[in-house]
């Protein structure tokens, strides 16, 4: 997340690849090399090995083994309280702030299991952003909101220049720049959403995650938003619940489709989820046989 | 043939049920007329009294002079000016006081132990003690602050703090009722960026929620100004003739005063006397909650 990738607007890195092989064989084939080398050995972020959640008696997930990979969009679809926003929400563990939730099972992040006694949950939230369905500002200012993160973990150098990065790569600035001591919540909805974009990725996060970030926008707002997703799986490893299998085909790497009574039934590449999955009851799902 | 039919059913006459709310209608409006009227004859039975409106030849007993001086064995020169500045610093007390204890209380029962079986108990309780009257407070402060910690009979300290027990459910359920209206998203919203719960309350609840617990408490303290059960009860002094000159002076406030003079024997205090002393303390409290309303909406238009 160095400064140079920031100025949003440049060919993405990968574009760049293709175009060096034929100029200058030389030189730039080694180049090349070294950077496909790099992407084919797919880094897991987020791991979890047979995790169970409970909200009280209830069994919200069970067994979940995944494995989700740097610096891609993973999508999370199924159908409504089939655990996929749990199993969101277990990554950050912002299901510790619900007193029924009990989670079992390990959750690795980085290879450290999250669960365990040593790991607090306010420093892996710093490490994990989260987007949430509805936008949700805070009523302070569009600066203050960006700045949030960086300010609660007192971490403030720069801190004009680092809101105004978040800013841009939400594609936001250019329509707040001029105002940016007004209050977040005049702006409209799907400018909220970029704004808790920003804010989520003013700390520089290593994971987003994010809960149906687009249900609750206009499909104008809807597709700026999908592009921005595009855009930031360049650098950050992007988790995203929705429960529209269009977006999903669209904008993610991998799927995961989970089905009612919080099991993981597939999880491959997109295109194959989509076009070829292996269970009958995915393709049933969808093909729209049920939701 | 619709048309037949349809007079059938789409004139008024044949809806059951409009009587009976035209006349819960009435009934309302009628309650609601008498509540106001007689808090308006109220004000304009004191107001003309204060101005002497009936009685010209006593000039106001409402004027600058009885603003600024004190109470005199003649009407004609008694004023409120002791009282009122005891008044004052009393709420200073219990503004300093009630404000962080209850503000406080609130906090820790909204944020920290929601869900806890003590803090159910504690909160149905301070439900409880908004009722208890305000004599009973009198006597716990008598017993509390005189008698136990050892703070001087009738003065500003002990009477802020006694009215300021008083009024502390009041700011505790107030606050309580502002914290709880902050939604949640911005708890959550706050929590997913990595801040701790400190930084949660201090950052986004306690600012979303400040307009509403200083609207409650600037309402506790217009309760507050108000009371005299529990001053008698301390011993506040009926009569002062010079302002407390620090918070541990013997004071009089303005309703114990008030209280004072309407015991005197002399018509004029009866009526003109006491009728100025109820126009000054109303008008300190209208402000207080003017001041109250301002906030509100200040806040609320942003």
């Amino acid at each position: 997340m160095s400064q140079e990738t920031i100025s949003g607007t440049d060919p993405s890195p990968d574009a760049d690849d293709e175009s060096l092989i034929s100029p200058s064989p030389g030189a730039d084939a080694v180049g090349h090399e070294r950077t496909t080398g790099e992407q084919s050995e797919t880094r897991t972020v987020v791991e979890t090995q047979a995790l169970d959640v409970y909200y009280g008696e209830e069994r919200a997930l069970q067994e979940i083994d995944i494995e989700i990979p740097a610096e891609k969009v993973t999508a999370i679809i199924g159908p409504s309280g089939c655990g996929k926003s749990t199993f969101l929400r277990c990554i950050n563990r912002m299901n510790d702030l619900v007193d029924s939730a009990r989670v079992e099972g390990e959750l690795l992040f980085e290879g450290k299991n999250v669960y365990d006694a040593d790991v607090d949950p306010v420093a892996l939230r710093r490490r994990i952003g989260m987007v949430f369905q509805a936008p949700n500002p805070f009523p302070k200012s569009i600066y203050d909101n960006v700045a949030y993160g960086l300010r609660v973990q007192d971490d403030t150098e720069n801190l004009d220049e680092r809101v105004e990065t978040a800013l841009r790569r939400a594609a936001l600035w250019d329509e707040v720049n001029d105002r940016l001591d007004e209050s977040a919540l005049d702006l409209s909805g799907g400018q909220q959403q970029r704004l808790c974009i920003a804010r989520a990725i003013a700390p520089d996060p290593d994971v987003l995650l994010m809960d149906e970030p687009a249900s609750a926008l206009d499909p104008v707002a809807t597709s700026q938003i999908e592009d921005l997703i595009e855009e930031l799986a360049q650098d950050y490893t992007v988790v995203i619940v929705t429960h529209n299998m269009q977006q999903a085909a669209r904008i993610s790497d991998k799927t995961a489709v989970f089905l009612t009574g919080g099991e993981l039934v597939e999880f491959d590449d997109t295109g194959v989820v989509f076009e070829n999955p292996e269970h009958q009851r995915v393709e049933d799902y969808i093909t729209g046989k049920f939701g | 043939m619709a048309t037949d039919s349809g007079r059938d059913w789409f004139g008024s006459e044949k809806t059951t049920g409009y009587a009976k709310g035209r006349a819960f209608e009435l009934g309302c409006l009628a309650a609601t007329v008498f509540g106001i009227f007689m808090v308006f004859v109220l004000l304009l039975y004191v107001v003309v009294d204060a101005f002497a409106l009936t009685t010209p030849e006593y000039g106001p007993w409402l004027d600058g002079d009885f603003l600024t001086s004190a109470h005199s064995r003649f009407p004609e020169k008694a004023g409120i000016y002791p009282a009122l500045v005891g008044s004052v610093m009393m709420l200073i007390v219990i503004a300093l006081s009630a404000f962080p204890i209850g503000v406080g209380t609130a906090i820790y029962l909204e944020e920290y132990a929601s869900d806890n079986p003590i803090a159910t108990l504690i909160e149905i309780n301070i439900g409880n003690l908004a009722g208890v009257p305000s004599v009973v407070y009198g006597l716990l402060g008598l017993a509390l602050f005189i008698r136990f910690v050892g703070l001087g009979t009738g003065t500003v300290v002990v009477g802020g703090f006694t009215v300021g027990l008083l009024i502390l459910p009041i700011i505790i359920i107030s606050a309580q009722e502002a914290i709880r209206s902050v939604p949640d998203s911005m708890r959550t919203a706050s929590y997913g960026m990595g801040a701790t719960r400190w930084q949660t309350v201090w950052r986004v609840v306690l600012p979303e929620a400040l307009p509403g617990i200083l609207t409650g408490t600037i309402l506790a303290l217009g309760r507050a100004i108000g009371e005299t059960a529990p001053l008698i009860m301390i011993g506040a002094a009926a009569t002062v003739f010079s302002p407390p000159s620090s918070f541990f002076d013997r004071f009089s406030a303005m309703p114990r005063q008030i209280y004072a003079w309407v015991s005197f024997p002399k018509y004029e205090f009866q009526y003109g006397v006491m009728a100025a002393g109820v126009v000054t303390l109303l008008t300190v409290l209208l402000l207080m909650n003017a001041t109250a309303i301002l906030i509100r909406n200040r806040y609320q238009r942003q």
